[in-house]
């Protein structure tokens, strides 16, 4: 399990602050963690659950309910490919199955749709997940790569946006 | 004297380039020192032209796109800022037959104004419903949205008059309006387009349904998947607090209206209005049996006004032009406009605003231009993911709430994803179980369990044909199960798109008529 470390824990510390008064406040919370550290230490859900009045299995409830939280670090980069109809309609399973081939995902193949989001950790810079629509369904297939959204994707476009990625990383 | 280009920011141009052709137009425009002022817009909807750059020229703009930043440096050749030709040229923007043939009253604005820029807000008709709504007792207000006839966009088609009386008429001290802008359904993205085109239009629309049913408080609930989008509507609402329209008094009037954006964490069933509450009460986003209606025990267990982004937005165009002006487009029991989304394997892909009573293959065929690829049509899904596939020979109806229901269909949020004759739609069917069971919240049996065995049920299907004429009784028997055992539409309506595909496309699914009609 990853322990948050002491910076960690006080980004965690300002944001029960900002957000233990706010009807609701825990989603935003949790939203400000995961904007700070990119993704939410498990060992934090203690003083959360404290600042909230909440048990921690509800606060572990809460972030495990939603796809887009995490509880581990993010790797380098995440790719999140739209897997939905329209996307669909404009290739997106091709452009699926080059990802799956380029950096060792199964999203392609029908237990790719597994229910478990969180999939098993891999050790590579990559984090590959699907999303269902991106809001971009006329220009498909569509993704989001580290937070920049990219239409019109074919699987050389893909290819040559994982690399460009990988360059960078090198350089 | 200055020459004005815009280039829109929206995520659809974003998505396909938009900042870097900005980019380029600026520094091609220094470096022949040229004064360009560069606005960033939101998007004119069409979409397959994005990114599409316009030049402010005699009074008139003219259209390029779509645009590359390698294509830059030939538009200043060509002479675009003098509104020149060149080969990405349209003409006049509003003179484009895809623009010219809509009836836009949400989306006047979007895509000519800058989106954040008050003053073009103000220039456009903006802030001229709320002063009217000042001037009406609340209950008027709530009148003019009953005679406008303006029924829910988010799927349900429900009265949004009645709807607002039912808040009005409850008694507590606090009260709330909630937006829906989790706008989940693949193949939409008007939510989108209003919140990054003309966010000050949501922001009117809240203002008045807060001062006509005494709530001082508005949430817009915004999915996680569009971040753009929330961060205008952050930068808008500070912009209207800052100029008065929100705070403790709306333009000067002593009435208090307050609004608080909120983000999803990418969850479909978040979008169900009583999953939302959940969520916005930092809850799972859990579906909550009704009754209570939310209507009367809603956010933080208080009356509360929920409305999709399009059914809001409509409502400062009725305080503005009054009720009949908005109820003299559609037909039926379905009145106004609806802004329709083309996408999918569709050529000219975009936002259609229409009254209803428009058809599918006039969007289809005369906006749309037939699928992308150039292949023959083969279905269209319209209403999202729990909406049902229609082939051709149901294209000619109406988009209409009633006509659609009778053919089997559902208009949804106005989304229309077509599909070429490429499609297996018993792949499309294993898809619709399998997203039901990836986003179930879980609370009953039918949906959570049932959509697995649904998927199950079609890959068997798919691995062996022989097995298609049983198992698809099986699949009848189980969807039958879901309708009659859900709680929620997620879980009752899945099978809309299942069966819809089972029975319009019988061949994919390995069964010929003789074996489709016994199954
Ligand atoms: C699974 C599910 C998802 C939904 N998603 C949305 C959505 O993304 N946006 C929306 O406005 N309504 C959505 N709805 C409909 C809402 O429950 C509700 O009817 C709507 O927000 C009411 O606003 P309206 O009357 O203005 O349409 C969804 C419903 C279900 C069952
Ligand atoms: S039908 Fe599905 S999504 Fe709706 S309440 Fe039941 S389990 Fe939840
Ligand atoms: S379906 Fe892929 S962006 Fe909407």
């Amino acid at each position: 399990m990853n322990s948050a470390t002491q910076p960690e824990m006080q980004v965690v510390a300002k944001a029960i602050t900002r957000f233990q008064a706010v009807p609701g406040g825990l989603l935003p919370l949790l939203h400000a963690v995961q904007e700070g550290l990119g993704y939410i230490p498990p060992t934090a859900t203690q003083s959360i659950a404290s600042a909230f009045n909440l048990s921690r299995a509800e606060v572990h409830g809460v972030i495990t309910y939603y796809h887009h939280f995490r509880q581990t670090p993010p790797p380098k980069h995440t790719l999140a490919i739209c897997h939905a109809e329209a996307c669909q309609a404009r290739g997106c399973r091709s452009v699926i199955n080059k990802a799956d081939a380029l950096l060792g995902t199964s999203h392609g193949s029908h237990s790719g749709h597994n229910p478990v989001h969180d999939a098993a950790k891999s050790e590579s810079d990559w984090h590959v997940e699907p999303t269902y629509c991106l809001g971009l369904c006329a220009t498909g297939p569509a993704l989001m790569l580290d937070g920049q959204l990219h239409a019109h994707v074919t699987p050389a476009k893909l290819e040559a946006l994982i690399a460009r990625a990988n360059t960078k990383d090198a350089s | 004297m200055s020459i004005t280009v815009f280039v829109p920011r929206d995520s659809a141009a974003l998505a396909a380039g938009a900042d870097e052709v900005a980019a380029a137009i600026s520094a091609e425009a220094q470096s022949r020192k040229l004064d360009v002022t560069l606005i960033r817009n939101g998007s004119r909807g069409l979409l397959w032209l994005e990114p599409m750059v316009e030049v402010e020229h005699q009074g008139k703009r003219i259209a390029y796109g779509p645009v590359t930043p390698e294509d830059v440096k030939s538009l200043f050749d060509a002479d675009f800022l003098q509104g020149k030709t060149h080969a990405l040229c349209h003409g006049v923007t509003e003179e484009i037959a895809y623009l010219k043939n809509q009836e836009r009253l949400t989306f006047a604005r979007i895509g000519i104004i800058d989106p954040l820029s008050l003053k073009d807000y103000e220039a456009h008709e903006g802030l001229v419903g709320l002063k009217a709504a000042l001037k009406l007792k609340p209950t008027d207000i709530v009148q003019q949205v009953l005679d406008s006839g303006l029924r829910g966009r988010g799927g349900a088609g429900f009265p949004a008059g009645i709807k607002w009386r039912t808040v009005a008429a409850a008694s507590s001290a606090q009260k709330y309006i909630v937006i829906n802008a989790d706008e989940g359904d693949s193949g939409t993205f008007a939510d989108r387009m209003v919140m990054e085109g003309d966010p000050f239009m949501l922001i009117e629309g809240m203002v008045i349904a807060g001062i006509s049913v005494g709530a001082t408080e508005g949430y817009v609930y915004i999915r996680s998947e569009y971040p753009d989008a929330v961060s205008i509507m952050n930068q808008a609402v500070t912009i209207a607090t800052t100029a008065g329209i929100l705070g403790s008094s709306v333009l000067g009037s002593g009435k208090t209206f307050n609004i608080h954006i909120r983000m999803g964490a990418g969850s479909y069933v978040c979008g169900e209005e009583t999953a939302m509450l959940e969520s916005l009460e930092g809850k799972r986003g859990v579906v909550r049996a009704k009754p209570p209606l939310p209507a009367l025990q809603g956010l933080f267990g208080k009356p509360s006004v929920i409305n999709n982004v399009l059914t809001m937005a409509a409502i400062p165009f009725i305080l503005s032009r009054g009720a009949k002006a908005y109820a003299d487009y559609g037909m039926g029991r379905s009145l106004g406009t609806l802004p329709f989304q083309l996408a999918g394997n569709i050529r000219f892909g975009g936002l259609v605003e229409k009254a209803f009573g428009v058809t599918a293959r006039q969007l289809i065929e005369d906006f749309g231009g037939g699928t992308a690829t150039g292949r023959p049509f083969k279905a269209v899904q319209i209403g999202g993911p729990l909406g049902a596939y229609l082939p051709d020979a149901l294209l000619d109806t109406p988009m209409d709430y009633e006509a659609l229901a009778a053919k089997g269909g559902v208009l949804g949020h106005g989304g229309l994803v077509v599909f070429d004759d490429s499609a297996d739609m018993m792949e499309q069917a294993r898809y619709a179980m399998a997203f039901c069971a990836i986003e179930s919240c879980g609370k009953c049996t039918p949906c959570r369990i049932g959509s697995t065995r649904g998927m199950e049920v079609i890959q068997k299907m798919q691995a062996n044909p022989s097995l298609a004429p049983a198992q698809t009784h099986l699949l009848r028997d189980l969807c039958g199960t879901m309708v009659n055992g859900s709680l929620c539409a997620m879980g009752s309506m899945t099978p809309y798109p299942v069966l819809s595909a089972l029975d319009h496309f019988p061949e994919d699914f390995h069964l010929t008529k003789a074996t489709h009609q016994a199954a």
